[in-house]
């Protein structure tokens, strides 16, 4: 029995292409962001309005700065830069 | 049901945020490759000309200063004329270079409205430590949108110009109505709210 054809097999395989180093920047950039403004949440939990909500009023609970951060990393790795890595790895 | 003034900055804060992220994300690919889509050619001008229109509210409803609503008012004109400008060069509408001084000029009227607004001095209380830092920033910062328009294929310019918009979203998300700025607070101040 020989392994050859099997390890040819896996040789012919596409491996998976590293990324370099322009859409890895552009990979971490959102979950950068939304890293930090979970970090801010942890430091200053009462910065997160929704955890005490009794009594807020509507301002409070719509604007929370940790939240925000959090949202507009996701927003932009998921709407901006997933396209954007896309079209840089087609180029 | 009109926000406080710190919610305001917060907000604000989060649409700089989007606009150094987007002027990142260009300057990392370079401005071929984020131009490929259509939608993402107007994407960040168009961003920042919404965010002049939301600055008008914000003119007529916070008034508690005659000072404090002509600041809100150049900033609304200059990021109108920005967001516009970089607008008709992404279409190609607009083909003289001199329109990409258009954001350099915002950023300097910017800082500007910003340090002479604030009567107080820096360690008066947090808000007046950030309209310094602020006003400065921008002020200083303006050297590199200004290289950014004389150099546009620059990936420092186009990056420091970037970086230098998500400080200032840092910057507008420290921002509280009252409290202390690195132990200092002026007892003309009042009482910090939290």
């Amino acid at each position: 029995m020989s392994t050859h054809s099997v390890g040819s097999r896996i040789e012919s395989q596409p491996r998976p292409r590293a990324l370099s180093a322009r859409p890895l920047a552009l990979a971490v950039l959102g979950p950068l962001t939304s890293l930090s403004g979970l970090a801010w949440a942890i430091v200053q939990p009462y910065r997160v309005t929704l955890l005490h909500a009794d009594g807020q009023g509507f301002w409070w609970l719509f604007v929370e700065p940790p939240l925000l951060v959090i949202l507009a990393g996701l927003a932009f790795h998921y709407f901006v830069a997933r396209p954007l890595i896309d079209d840089f790895e087609k180029n | 049901m009109q926000p406080p003034a710190e919610h305001v900055h917060w907000m604000f804060a989060t649409g700089l945020l989007l606009l150094g992220l987007f002027l990142l994300a260009e300057a990392i690919v370079g401005e071929e490759i984020w131009r490929r889509r259509a939608w993402r050619r107007y994407l960040w001008p168009s961003f920042l000309f919404g965010m002049g229109v939301l600055m008008w509210p914000v003119m007529t409803f916070f008034t508690n200063s005659t000072i404090h609503m002509l600041a809100h008012g150049a900033w609304a004109q200059v990021m109108m004329v920005a967001g516009a400008a970089e607008l008709g060069l992404a279409k190609g509408k607009l083909q003289n270079a001199l329109w990409r001084f258009a954001t350099p000029f915002a950023f300097l009227v910017s800082g500007l409205a910003f340090l002479l607004h604030e009567r107080n001095p820096w360690f008066f209380q947090r808000s007046s430590f950030l309209h310094h830092l602020l006003g400065w920033t921008l002020v200083v910062g303006v050297v590199f949108p200004l290289g950014r328009a004389l150099r546009p294929r620059s990936t420092a310019f186009a990056g420091a110009f970037a970086a230098v918009i998500v400080a200032m979203s840092v910057m507008l998300y420290c921002d509280r109505d009252l409290a202390p700025v690195f132990g200092h607070l002026s007892t003309l101040a009042g009482t910090p709210h939290r």
